[in-house]
């Protein structure tokens, strides 16, 4: 075979410049956020929005849990701390300012009588323990017990709520987001499942076929979340060590907003009155 | 003063281009062995270890059960979508109406051209409760072969219908001249004239099942167990991914990106095995 060298190279050099990255345009103002995987979603849709109502302003978000998320912020890599959680009083150095609300609710189809369910009841059920409705006062039906896939916060705050394992959990059903998770409970009269209570309300004003089970007596709404009320629920915080100032008060100033509720919305969260 | 005749210039466009292809499709499968070595040096048989469930944040990683819904959901789809999707071929090829073929045509492009979440949705809402009611909770292997199969039908009946087409009308007029009858010419001479040409097409329709995601990932309940029945739920490869990429950090991450390692060279050595067999006697 006949190839010509120069030809060769020039295609190699060629490859490897388009390969190569085209170079980050330097912003004249930058934000780091880490932490809580449950926040980044939601901090880089504010994110989003602030960059383009404040020209040259760079806000970079990385996930790697709350406990980075307090880490960066105490050394001082990231500007801001993502922690899906209220602070500790061991964690009193820092600040945090609360930018959303989560809470999720325990759903059945509507067609299930049962009303209410005690926690240990609830655990029992995720356990395997107990495999039929009659057991806890309904039909003589199988339970179809509706999981979160690993690393989904809801999973997290469930399992953290009623003190179990992932590895704890029996599942029939291992579902990804709250749609799936309210779809599969709706197509099956015999499941339980979990899901943000921002979800359910709004598939159960559209007429699907599910329930909400109150918590402790307290109704789930995103009322009752607001109120503090609702047990099954969390803040989702933005910590800072030190004093807020510059470009980090105006980003958080923007995230408390009410004009990103929408924002906050969209995500199945909860918005913070002030 | 350089001039440069039209060849050169094709050649050195060809060359470059093909350069950039063969680099990404290098750069990713790097990019993927890269991503997934911290679990690999850390522990690489316990993702092959049976025993082991996966709890990827408690340290436990079995990949096996994944592997084996990958293979069943696939399997289970092939057997179903072949002799169907061959029969239709057959059918429009041979025997079939024009009237009734052009429309049954039509259908199977658009069966093709539908998106997978929109399977996925229809199983979720239809074919999952429906299979619930006999046998609860109806998010199984068997919602998911079910669903695979006819995403994977189109692939194979338009596949074979090419196959047909392409062999020689000679062979068939020659058939046809010594008097066998149309079964006989189906299964003596064009079958087997059409041969790599369905193998080629049922590869295609093969990878396009294990890699198929959203689909699945709606309706097979995605429980990583060893499926004792069609009725248990299982988990492929390509759903834990999907499942779980978008909030896994660390070793969770890794694990997850050798799971798409693991896909990749199980498409690899089946399309290569496949190669081998049916290519290299030419």
């Amino acid at each position: 075979m006949r190839f010509l060298r120069g030809t060769n190279a020039a295609a190699l050099a060629l490859v490897f410049g388009l390969l190569q990255p085209l170079g980050v345009f330097a912003a004249d103002k930058k934000l780091s956020l880490t932490g809580s995987s449950t926040v980044a979603p939601l901090a880089l849709e504010i994110a989003k929005r602030f960059e383009q109502n404040n020209a040259g302003v760079r806000i970079d978000v990385q996930t790697g849990g709350s406990g980075r998320g307090l880490a960066d912020a105490r050394s001082g890599v990231a500007d801001l701390g993502l922690v899906s959680r209220a602070l500790k009083a061991e964690e009193s150095d820092l600040q945090s300012f609360t930018i959303a609300l989560d809470g999720i609710a325990i759903i059945l189809h509507e067609t299930n009588p049962v009303r209410v369910l005690s926690k240990e009841q609830i655990i029992a059920i995720y356990t395997g323990q107990i495999q039929n409705w009659k057991a806890v006062g309904g039909k003589d039906q199988p339970i179809t017990v509706v999981n979160k896939a690993e690393g989904r916060s809801t999973l997290e705050l469930f399992a953290q709520f009623f003190g179990l394992k992932n590895s704890q959990i029996k599942a029939q059903v291992v579902i990804g987001d709250n749609q799936q998770g309210i779809k599969t409970v709706a197509g099956n009269p015999g499941s339980i499942g979990y899901v943000s209570i921002g979800a359910a309300e709004f598939e159960i004003d559209n007429g699907v076929p599910i329930q909400m089970l109150p918590m402790n007596g307290v109704k789930p709404s995103t009322a009752s979340v607001r109120d503090g009320s609702f047990p099954l629920s969390r803040p989702l915080n933005l910590v800072r060590k030190g004093p807020l100032t510059g470009l980090a008060r105006q980003f958080v100033d923007y995230a408390q907003n009410p004009l990103v509720h929408d924002l906050v919305k969209e995500q199945y969260f909860v918005p913070v009155q002030r | 003063m350089f001039r440069f005749n039209a060849d050169q210039v094709l050649q050195f466009v060809s060359l470059a281009l093909t350069l950039v292809t063969a680099s990404l499709i290098g750069l990713v499968v790097a990019f993927v062995f890269v991503e997934s070595l911290p679990v690999i040096n850390a522990d690489v048989a316990g993702f092959f270890d049976t025993s082991k469930a996966w709890f990827p944040l408690e340290g436990q990683r079995g990949l096996m059960p994944m592997v084996a819904g990958s293979l069943l959901c696939t399997l289970g789809a092939i057997a179903l979508a072949l002799p169907l999707g061959m029969a239709s071929a057959l059918f429009s090829q041979y025997y079939g109406h024009r009237g009734l073929v052009r429309p049954y045509r039509w259908l199977l492009g658009l069966l093709a051209g539908i998106p997978s979440v929109v399977y996925g949705f229809w199983g979720l809402t239809v074919l999952v409760p429906l299979i619930g009611r006999y046998q609860p909770p109806g998010a199984s292997l068997l919602a998911g072969i079910l669903i695979l199969t006819l995403m994977i039908l189109p692939t194979v009946a338009l596949t074979a219908e090419a196959a047909f087409k392409a062999v020689p009308a000679s062979y068939l007029q020659g058939a046809h001249a010594l008097g066998m009858r149309k079964a006989a010419i189906a299964f003596k001479v064009l079958f087997p004239a059409a041969r790599q040409g369905l193998i080629a097409g049922t590869v295609l329709a093969i990878t396009r099942a294990l890699g198929e995601t959203m689909a699945v990932l709606m309706v097979t309940g995605n429980v990583v167990e060893m499926p004792g029945s069609v009725f248990d739920p299982v988990r492929t490869l390509t759903a834990n991914i999907a499942l779980e990429m978008a909030y896994a950090t660390g070793e969770h991450r890794a694990s997850l990106f050798f799971s798409g390692l693991v896909l990749t060279l199980l498409i690899v050595f089946m399309v290569s095995y496949v190669h081998r067999r049916e290519y290299a006697k030419q």
